[in-house]
């Protein structure tokens, strides 16, 4: 399985290297840098590279390469799906997953690597389960083992992956026991160039932050549990009650997680909660183009439309952009090209608008594409597919606890065509 | 890599080169910071060392940690190898872990020192704690020096018998690091490996599977007995244990079951009868078809489909990749939905799944269709990830959705990213060739693309033009025209060639313009590129045969500049070409030919998808992703012609049953006068041996069951009592003895199942060789089915007889005799036979009297129960009316009704079945005829039907009783019950208090095995009881009524406390409540299962609270 784990940073320097089998050459390595050279963007790499003795299976996230070389046949979804989760879990560790994290918690690193690998194969994946053994460091804790001489390495072994919940460690008190749902949905559209829907879909996740006392046994319904088109659970939740009875019946680990991801049918009529007036043009022999945005909130129920951000890759001929937004700020990176609009909340009364003249490289031709916008927004409140959480209910312990639900909409791969 | 050869030089170099090199390394290394760092633990190698050898513990942690730091940069650290292995046996949990990681990474070139360290690992193997055991199994393996060998072999053999599974899961990793290190091992590691697989353990089940791809993939036959255990257990094992299972499992199946694909019309058909309750007619064509699915295929099909469900993208790909590999095609395309839903994860995960559905969607287009948004593609998309999804679009066009994936593909070859644009016009090209009607538009598109200002697009164009005017036989003039004028502008060779190519192959069409381009060509010929050069060649040699007036001193001149060209290839083709055309007394016959060899008409080029050959790579591996054969990767089979011997994969071994239902009739006639003491040693000799010991079973029970007739001289018993208990046998002998035979042929199969039930339980070390040995009994269909038919076929009257027992007592009355002796155990609990008591037994001699008299009564009384002892008294008001549930109404089941209810008896048919009783009633005017359980699906629960009702006659009713091994969950059993004209589909949902069986223990030992379930295993709430329920009478009906649990006596009188076993698995479930103040109770529940512990609690609490 997985034989040997480098971590690559944007440079291309190798800053970390682990091996479960006997030990790789750095050298293998190569192959990949060769790689990404050919590649004109960080993500092209391609994930799965063979090389003569190895296969090398990468995956990018926060600009560091995840590189596992392995040594024979295996799913590469097996090693993609456990670096990432890697990655995910580093990231709860520290807070961030950057080099300078890694590079100063490294002796926790490679006590996490140790445990979440044997022999190649994923051993301890689950945060519950790791938490107990290698405690995660924080400020206060490094300060008094640096005093005390103490250790991150939990005392007590771990409990949890022997029993039937290996999601769940034992022995958990609370003085407040809290849960919180998150409900966030993404629309994924696109939207062509005289404003109707090409594709739009719905994607939404359940994540949950429970701080629950024991053994809780909690059960969620839902109003409308058969928008759910399709979903993919938390290894708690039990399937057999889903299937029945639609309700979520499950042992919650400890902590956050996702408890459920879902998929609204592309079938259903998506509302799409901004409207975006564009007028992007470039004459022909002029040096000059115009640029004109406007956005407008539509199909949001009243709730305000926030954090919207405007990104657009202008043509590689655009020299620079004057324009002149009615609210927020704008920057134009004249090396990558790169248009960004910070809008901020839209006022339904007076319509954000940036417009202005955007300079062509003198004697360049007229770009054959118009670019594509990007847009991010969030709306509270408000899960725009319409699902709602009915109530959630807990069995198996006595106390009462502090119940939340939270609704919001975001914008996922939102692209307008101009 | 510059640094990696710094670093091989350090270690390799002595003092001198260490210093040298540190100081390269600081200065490569990028910032100041690290300088310090770097140079500082040089130089302090010789004060690590001296660290390590302090006696502070902090020390020697900080000391470990800045080792860890230098392996982790990849630095060599081994010349520290002899202070830390001195480490090795520390208290300190982290510093050992340090140590353990420095040891795996420089043990294998230290082998000596590293020997120093075995000593400890092995004391550590012995110790009392399972996760030390583990955790030195695990580095002891990890440590790659071949001498140890022998003693990784012992203790992996020792960890594989382990009785924590965590430690057994580790000696599955173990087995692959040792065959890695020593494949002469192989023998003795498969045999380890066979024995793992049996292990019932979901920890254990993913990792042995790895360890038996690695080691043994071919050794299929290993499979065969747990197939369907791995099969049931999937969805509990862990993710990345269901993804090597899943694999593991496709290739198997690949070589047991026939194909599912073959005259697939016909098995839709049979697949909607199967689930149409009322299609008579399609019945009828099953019984047609040619082509039955093995029960064990569905059930893999059916135990994985869940898990499409699942978070793990590796999951549902290999869950996907199982039904595209075995499912019939009809059902694949349930796998669709999750696969689109993973395009929404990360990139890589992405660009793996699309590759797949590439694969996919060129065989079967219908499957992705109504999903083809989803691959319309995003601008932020990665190149890799844009021409995935192209490929696809490619994939799914047909007439019908062509005109919007043109209209997509517009914008595409716009597109800023040029690469993605060229992969667009190929795409273009190709959707051109498969479909007829769109062919000139696209050709019309193609053309004005030609004026693109981007070279690479217009390139491309051309390619892809030329391969379709190629394919299109029809008159293009104009089009080639119009490349000969755009001929100057495009500089790409391959486009170059290609109009060079068209310019020679259609030169008749464009007479004029064709010499031109000649000319043109040989003013740059030396200027050319090489394919540039020979497509020249080409058209110089096709228009000197065409057109030789105006061409020849061209020719000749071209063909001159080729004789002397650098490359080898174009002086070849030079040589031959003038050969060829130009006669000369040398080039004979071959010149005749020259125009036909060169004007030939070629066959059209086939554009086909990239993807068109990787069908020969199982989906969702590497090798599939990779387009290559990787290393290790393992074949998929074809399907066998004819399936191999089913018989395999049945656990029960078939001989034995068929044994033990003769030797029933052999063991009636003989009652021999063993007592109770021959009996116990026979039960214990079989403890020890595994399955085929029937004979020995069965001859046992009747022993017991003449003993039991002759300590209790009465023969007055009833049939309720004899049904339930270990009573029963006393009062069947009685009965026998009055004339029915059969009752005793049912007591002994009582027996048997009873003394199984008494295996599984008594040792808590035997718990999994037990349970597989009840699995044995669970698990084999056609086993059970034997034995019943078997059963039925030795005495005829048994069925009769069965039925009549059933029938003309009402089976409540049954229900509670049987739980009347579980309370009695409260008070009688000194009875010799409690030793062998595991399952709801009762004292068979003190109370019998009582338990006669009333269940005499209760037989001749129906339920009134008034005039029996005051022991009695609580027993049977403890228990209430029994539940009866609706199976089915008589409006929906076309005037057959049923119900059932939980006779709470342990089950005839297995051990791990939960008995059942169904009353039949025939409430339509005519008679119902040939009442059975239809066929049930194999992934369902184990179900003992009953025997075939023949006749029922109209408000008549039946009462038959059933099996259901529940596996310890609440899911519901469903099946269908069918007459002769009908099927209806029924399911029996069991409450969580009926899958419990009654244990007798005392309270001593209800103690200690409340304290080894502590924890995490109990599951306890604070009630508040209804005021009638605060007395103990009370309390225990409440509790019986609930769950099927035994009283435990207790002297305490605040505390109450009632005993159970699981019926499927034997886990031990603990109930105790403790009475407190104002009719309030602590109410805990002690069991492994921690699911059904608090489902009880939920029960038990709502009942407690009811007046």
């Amino acid at each position: 399985m997985i034989h040997s784990l480098f971590l690559i940073n944007a440079s291309g320097d190798i800053f970390l290297e682990k091996h479960w089998k006997s030990v790789v050459s750095r050298s293998v390595c190569d192959y990949f840098f060769e790689a990404q050279e050919r590649a004109t963007e960080p993500e092209n790499v391609p994930p799965v590279i063979p090389t003569p003795h190895h296969y090398l299976i990468s995956v990018l996230r926060h600009r560091i390469y995840f590189v596992a070389v392995i040594q024979s046949e295996v799913p590469p979804l097996f090693v993609i799906e456990f670096l990432h989760r890697v990655v995910d879990t580093f990231q709860d560790y520290f807070g961030v997953c950057t080099e300078a994290a890694i590079k100063d918690n490294v002796v926790v690193v490679y006590e996490l690597l140790e445990e979440m690998l044997d022999n190649g194969f994923p051993l301890a994946t689950e945060s519950n389960i790791l938490k107990e053994l290698i405690k995660p460091p924080t400020i206060l804790r490094t300060m008094v083992n640096t005093i005390t001489g103490s250790t991150n390495v939990g005392e007590q072994l771990p409990t949890g992956q022997l029993s039937v919940v290996p999601w769940r460690r034992t022995g958990v008190k609370y003085t407040n026991n809290e849960a919180y749902f998150d409900v966030v949905e993404e629309i994924d559209a696109i939207i062509d160039k005289s404003g109707s829907t090409i594709t739009a879909e719905i994607q939404g996740v359940i994540d949950a932050c429970v701080k629950l006392t024991g053994m809780p046994d909690l059960t969620l319904s839902f109003m409308n549990p058969r928008l759910l088109d399709d979903v993919s659970f938390h290894p708690c939740v039990r399937f057999k009650r889903w299937e029945a009875e639609r309700i979520l019946s499950f042992i919650p680990p400890d902590g956050n997680f996702r408890l459920l991801s879902y998929h609204v049918s592309s079938q259903n009529l998506v509302a799409i909660p901004v409207y975006v007036k564009h007028n992007i043009t470039f004459r022909e022999g002029s040096s000059q183009g115009r640029f004109d945005l406007t956005l407008g909130p539509k199909q949001t129920m009243g709730k305000a439309v926030e954090s919207v951000l405007v990104s657009s890759q202008l043509p590689r001929g655009v020299l620079n952009a004057n324009l002149n937004p009615s609210q927020g700020t704008y920057t134009f990176d004249p090396v990558t090209k790169l248009l960004t609009w910070d809008v901020g909340k839209i006022n339904p009364q007076k319509l954000p608008s940036l417009k202005g003249t955007m300079n062509l490289q003198a004697g360049a031709s007229k770009p054959d594409e118009n670019p594509t916008i990007n847009i991010q927004f969030k709306i509270q409140q408000m899960a725009i597919s319409g699902l709602k959480v009915n109530r959630l209910d807990m069995y198996g312990e006595k106390y009462k606890p502090f119940k939340g639900i939270k609704y919001m909409t975001k914008a996922g791969k939102f692209q307008v065509r101009t | 890599m510059s640094t990696t050869a710094l670093y091989n030089d350090q270690q390799g170099g002595a003092e001198a080169a260490v210093e040298a090199g540190q100081e390269t390394t600081a200065t490569i290394s990028s910032g100041g910071a690290a300088f310090g760092l770097f140079s500082t633990d040089f130089k302090k190698n010789e004060d690590l060392k001296e660290m390590l050898e302090s006696n502070k513990e902090s020390l020697k942690l900080e000391a470990m940690k800045r080792i860890v730091q230098l392996i982790s940069k990849g630095k060599n650290a081994s010349d520290l190898f002899p202070a830390v292995v001195k480490n090795v046996a520390s208290k300190n949990i982290e510093l050992k872990k340090l140590v353990y990681v420095y040891l795996v990474r420089y043990a294998e070139e230290q082998q000596d020192l590293a020997l120093l360290s075995i000593s400890t690992f092995q004391r550590a193997l012995k110790d009392p704690n399972q996760f030390i055991r583990a955790s030195a199994l695990r580095v002891l393996s990890s440590i790659r020096v071949p001498i140890i060998v022998p003693i990784m072999m012992l203790a992996i053999k020792e960890a594989a018998s382990d009785l924590s599974p965590y430690v057994r899961k580790t000696s599955a990793h173990a087995i692959q690091k040792l065959y890695s290190l020593d494949a002469d091992q192989k023998e003795h590691l498969i045999e380890v490996i066979e024995k793992l697989l049996k292990d019932k353990s979901t920890l254990v089940a993913g990792s042995v599977v790895v360890a038996f791809e690695e080691v043994c993939p071919d050794r299929i036959d290993l499979i065969h007995r747990n197939y369907r255990k791995l099969c049931n257990l999937l969805v509990d094992v862990e993710e990345w244990g269901q993804v090597v299972i899943i694999n593991m499992l496709t290739r198997y199946a690949r070589t047991q079951f026939t194909s599912p694909w073959k005259e697939d019309g016909i098995f839709d058909e049979s697949e909607k009868a199967f689930y149409d309750s009322d299609s008579e007619e399609k019945q009828g064509q099953r019984e047609a078809k040619p082509y039955i699915m093995d029960p064990d295929h569905r059930l893999l099909l059916r135990n994985t489909k869940p898990l499409l469900q699942s978070r793990n993208t590796a999951v549902v790909m290999a869950v996907a990749q199982l039904y595209w590999h075995l499912a019939p095609k009809h059902e694949v395309s349930i796998v669709t939905k999750s696969l689109v839903r993973l395009l929404r994860s990360h990139r890589e995960v992405q660009y793996v799944v699309l590759q797949n559905i590439a694969t996919m969607s060129i065989q079967r287009k219908g499957m992705f269709e109504p999903y083809m948004k989803s691959f319309y593609v995003r601008s932020t998309d990665a190149t890799h990830i844009k021409t995935l999804k192209l490929e696809i679009l490619t994939n799914l066009a047909n007439e019908a959705n062509i005109s919007t994936i043109l209209r997509g593909f517009q914008t595409y070859v716009k597109s800023q990213d040029k690469a993605f644009a060229a992969a667009t016009i190929q795409a273009i090209g190709r959707c051109a060739t498969n479909i007829s009607e769109v062919t000139d538009t696209c050709l019309n598109g193609l053309v004005l693309l030609l004026s693109n200002r981007d070279e690479t697009v217009v390139a491309e164009s051309v390619v892809v033009i030329k391969k379709l005017l190629q394919t299109q036989p029809t008159q293009h003039c104009d089009i080639i025209k119009h490349m000969a004028k755009l001929f100057d502008n495009i500089t790409v060779p391959m486009a170059r060639a290609s109009i060079l190519w068209l310019m020679g192959e259609y030169c008749e069409r464009v007479p004029k313009i064709a010499p031109d381009v000649l000319r043109k060509m040989a003013k740059t010929f030396t200027s050319e590129e090489d394919i540039v050069k020979l497509q020249t060649v080409n058209l110089a040699a096709k228009l000197y045969l065409t057109n030789s007036k105006q061409t020849k001193l061209l020719t000749q001149y071209i063909l001159n500049l080729g004789k002397y060209d650098q490359n080898y290839d174009i002086r070849d083709r030079t040589r031959f070409i003038r050969q060829l055309i130009v006669p000369s007394e040398k080039s004979g016959a071959l010149n005749k030919y020259a125009r036909r060899i060169l004007l030939a008409s070629k066959p059209a080029p086939v554009l086909e998808s990239a993807f068109k050959d990787r069908d020969r790579f199982q989906l969702g591996t590497l090798s599939h992703s990779l387009n290559i054969k990787t290393t290790g990767y393992q074949e998929l089979s074809d399907w066998p012609a004819t399936a191999p011997d089913p018989s395999v994969r049945n656990v029960e071994v078939i001989e034995p049953v068929q044994e033990w239902a003769p030797s029933l009739g052999k063991a009636k006639k003989p009652k021999s006068d063993k007592f109770y003491s021959d009996d116990e040693e026979d039960e214990k000799e079989e403890e020890g041996s595994g399955s085929g010991s029937e004979d020995d079973s069965s001859s046992s029970s009747s022993s017991s069951s003449s003993s039991g007739g002759s300590s209790e001289e009465s023969g007055s018993a009833s049939e309720e009592e004899s049904s339930g208990d270990s009573e029963k046998t006393s009062s069947d002998s009685g009965k026998s003895s009055s004339g029915s035979e059969v009752s005793s042929s049912e007591s002994e199969s009582k027996q048997k199942k009873k003394k199984l039930t008494k295996k599984a339980t008594p040792r808590k070390s035997k718990q999994t060789a037990a349970d597989s040995d009840s699995d044995e009994n669970g698990n084999g269909p056609v086993g059970k089915t034997s034995s019943s038919s078997a059963e039925s076929s030795s005495d005829s009257e048994s069925d009769s007889e069965e039925d009549s027992d059933s029938d003309s007592p009402a089976p409540q009355k049954k229900t509670v005799a049987k739980t009347k002796p579980k309370v009695e155990v409260k008070s009688k609990k000194e009875v010799s036979l409690l030793d062998l008591d595991d399952f709801s037994p009762a004292p068979p001699s003190a109370p019998k009297s009582s338990v006669f008299s009333s269940s005499l009564l209760s037989d001749l009384e129906g339920l009134s129960l008034s005039n029996v002892s005051s022991a009695m008294q609580v027993t049977s008001s403890s228990f209430g009316p029994v539940k009866t549930y609706e199976l089915l109404h008589h409006m929906t089941g076309k005037g057959l009704s049923a119900k059932y209810h939980f006779p709470r008896q342990p089950c005839l048919y297995q051990p791990s079945m939960v008995a059942v009783q169904v009353i039949l009633t025939n409430s339509s005017d005519h008679s119902l005829e040939e009442i059975h359980i239809g066929d049930r699906s194999p992934g369902s629960l184990n179900v003992h039907c009953f025997n075939t009702v023949e006749r029922l006659e109209p408000g008549a009713s039946v009462s038959v009783s059933m099996g259901i091994d529940f596996s310890d969950s609440t899911q519901a059993a469903n099946f269908q019950l069918c007459t002769k004209e009908d099927q209806f589909s029924v399911s029996i949902q069991p409450a969580v208090g009926e899958l419990l069986m009654p244990s007798t223990m005392k309270e001593p030992d209800f103690c200690s095995e409340q304290k080894k379930l502590m924890g995490m295993n109990e599951t306890s709430a604070t009630i508040t009881m209804a005021t009638a329920n605060t007395s103990k009478q009370n309390i225990s009906k409440q509790v019986l009524s609930v769950a099927n649990v035994g009283v435990v006596s207790s002297d305490q009188n605040n505390l109450q406390r009632f005993s159970g076993r699981t019926v499927s698995s034997g886990a031990l479930v603990l109930v105790t409540l403790e009475l407190r103040e104002s009719s309030t109770a602590l109410l805990t529940i002690n069991t492994e299962k921690t699911v059904m512990a608090s489902m009880l609690l939920r029960d038990l609490k709502q009942a407690l609270s009811q007046a």
